[in-house]
């Protein structure tokens, strides 16, 4: 769970680092955007390197999910199913602790939508003809974010990620022995407080941006 | 104080418990929380009612027999034990629910006392030194950093009354095994035994069917102990370096 979630949080950054080449215009976007697929040649043959990385992305999802379920179906078996006791009240005002299974499930499905968008290009969202796929990333993102509501589906959805990171970043080095003591955890929390505001500001600005027409 | 309690009863293991309503005058705000459920049992009696059964025994907050969770809560969430809990905690007039811990690895035996012996199979399971008897050594003869002897003694507080695992929104005893695995891995005399025993601790945890560990939190803030969130991480520490040992493994 942790080691999967921290590579998971590493791509992220990288991945929002490289949303920011949209500010940059068509051309370097593109540039970057297809740079990736020939990362590393002529050590790697063109679009290998990318899918090792896949790979190893598809492998931390999958793991993580198996990890969460054994979670589920432990604490399942352990509290001995719902309606545990008649009052609950919690010591530990942590709203996104305590709802990480459901901020996965919301990030799986808006997952799949994002790859269904700009990866395989099956929705076709804000596209001026929808019949033909486009080229260009950087023409495919601002398609995509001229729509309002993909903003709005994506910042809810970054919503979700970020309250996962919340809790899970601290979370994953906690499990990695990295609480120490009182000090240790609130350098943590306050680590995971500043990665997904910054994770949340980051990703949200150039979506924002194109819809408001600054990026055309 | 007129209070109404709301008590979980339960004739034994295989019944289904449910929560019955009692009003109760009289009780002082000087009296500890389990003499209010003794007034109540009094006053059962006379009626020829079955009293509610509860466990306790020191009633100063030492041994870790009296957990149950109020309001909601474990131990009533005044940060000591339920024993410790005094009535002047709660407002006149108020409704209070009672229930024993729920966990599957603690099958209620009747109304509010579970079956704790999980707890002690964990302990089985490492959490001693092994010494060979003859006189008692000298005191210093050992000697131990004074930052690791505190934690030690921190950690050795824990009274294993399973708070821990009835706040746990996953059913975890980490906290409690975790503040075994501390206390023994700070201490010279631990060392030995070091690997092996967080194997054997958290092998048995599992055993028992006690849910894993999200660092929620929720255990340490009803500990009546103190045991920190912090005594986890040592466990996962120690439990990731076991993984490079032999210690432990047939």
């Amino acid at each position: 769970m942790a080691i999967t979630g921290l590579f998971l949080i590493a791509f992220l950054l990288m991945h929002m680092f490289g949303n920011f080449k949209m500010l940059m215009g068509a051309e370097a976007f593109d540039h970057y955007s297809h740079y990736l697929r020939e990362f590393l040649y002529p050590i790697f043959p063109k679009m290998v390197f990318l899918w090792l990385f896949r790979l190893a992305l598809i492998a931390s999802v999958v793991l993580h999910i198996w990890s969460a379920t054994q979670l589920t179906l432990r604490k399942r078996a352990a509290v001995g199913g719902g309606g545990r006791y008649v009052t609950k009240k919690s010591m530990e005002h942590s709203y996104a602790a305590r709802t990480m299974i459901w901020g996965g499930i919301i990030i799986v499905l808006f997952l799949i939508m994002h790859i269904l968008q700009y990866t395989a290009q099956v929705l076709r969202i804000g596209y001026a003809d929808t019949s033909q796929p486009l080229d260009s990333p950087y023409a495919r993102v601002i398609a995509g974010f001229s729509v309002w509501w993909v903003v709005a589906v994506y910042a809810i959805a970054m919503l979700a990620v970020c309250m996962h990171l919340w809790h899970g970043f601290y979370s994953a080095f906690t499990t990695l022995g990295a609480n120490v003591s009182a000090k240790a955890r609130s350098v943590l929390k306050g680590c995971a407080y500043a990665v997904s505001a910054l994770m949340y500001v980051g990703f949200m600005i150039p979506p924002v941006l194109i819809l408001f027409g600054v990026i055309k | 104080m007129k209070i109404t309690l709301r008590i979980w009863r339960q004739a034994n293991a295989k019944a289904t418990g449910k929560m019955v309503t009692y009003g109760l005058e009289g009780v002082s705000e000087d009296m500890s929380f389990l003499e209010m459920l003794d007034l109540l049992n009094e006053e059962l009696t006379v009626k020829g009612e079955e009293p509610v059964a509860f466990d306790h025994d020191c009633r100063e907050g030492i041994c870790g027999m009296c957990g149950v969770v109020i309001n909601g809560i474990a131990h009533g969430g005044q940060h000591t034990t339920t024993c410790q809990l005094h009535m002047r905690s709660f407002a006149d007039g108020a409704t209070i629910d009672i229930e024993p811990w729920k966990a599957s690895a603690f099958p209620i035996i009747k109304d509010l006392v579970v079956d704790r012996e999980a707890f002690d199979r964990i302990i089985q399971a490492g959490g001693f030194i092994s010494a060979n008897t003859g006189s008692a050594p000298d005191a210093h003869a050992t000697p131990a950093p004074k930052r690791e002897a505190d934690k030690a003694f921190d950690n050795a507080t824990c009274i294993g009354c399973g708070a821990c695992v009835a706040a746990c929104p996953n059913g975890s005893a980490m906290l409690f095994t975790s503040a075994k695995i501390t206390h023994l891995a700070m201490l010279p005399q631990g060392q030995p035994e070091r690997y092996s025993r967080v194997k054997g601790m958290v092998g048995q945890h599992d055993a028992e069917g006690f849910g894993n560990c999200t660092n929620i939190g929720e255990c340490a803030q009803v500990c009546p102990k103190g045991i920190p969130l912090e005594s986890i991480s040592q466990l996962n520490r120690d439990l990731m370096k076991s993984l490079f040992k032999g210690d432990g493994k047939a």
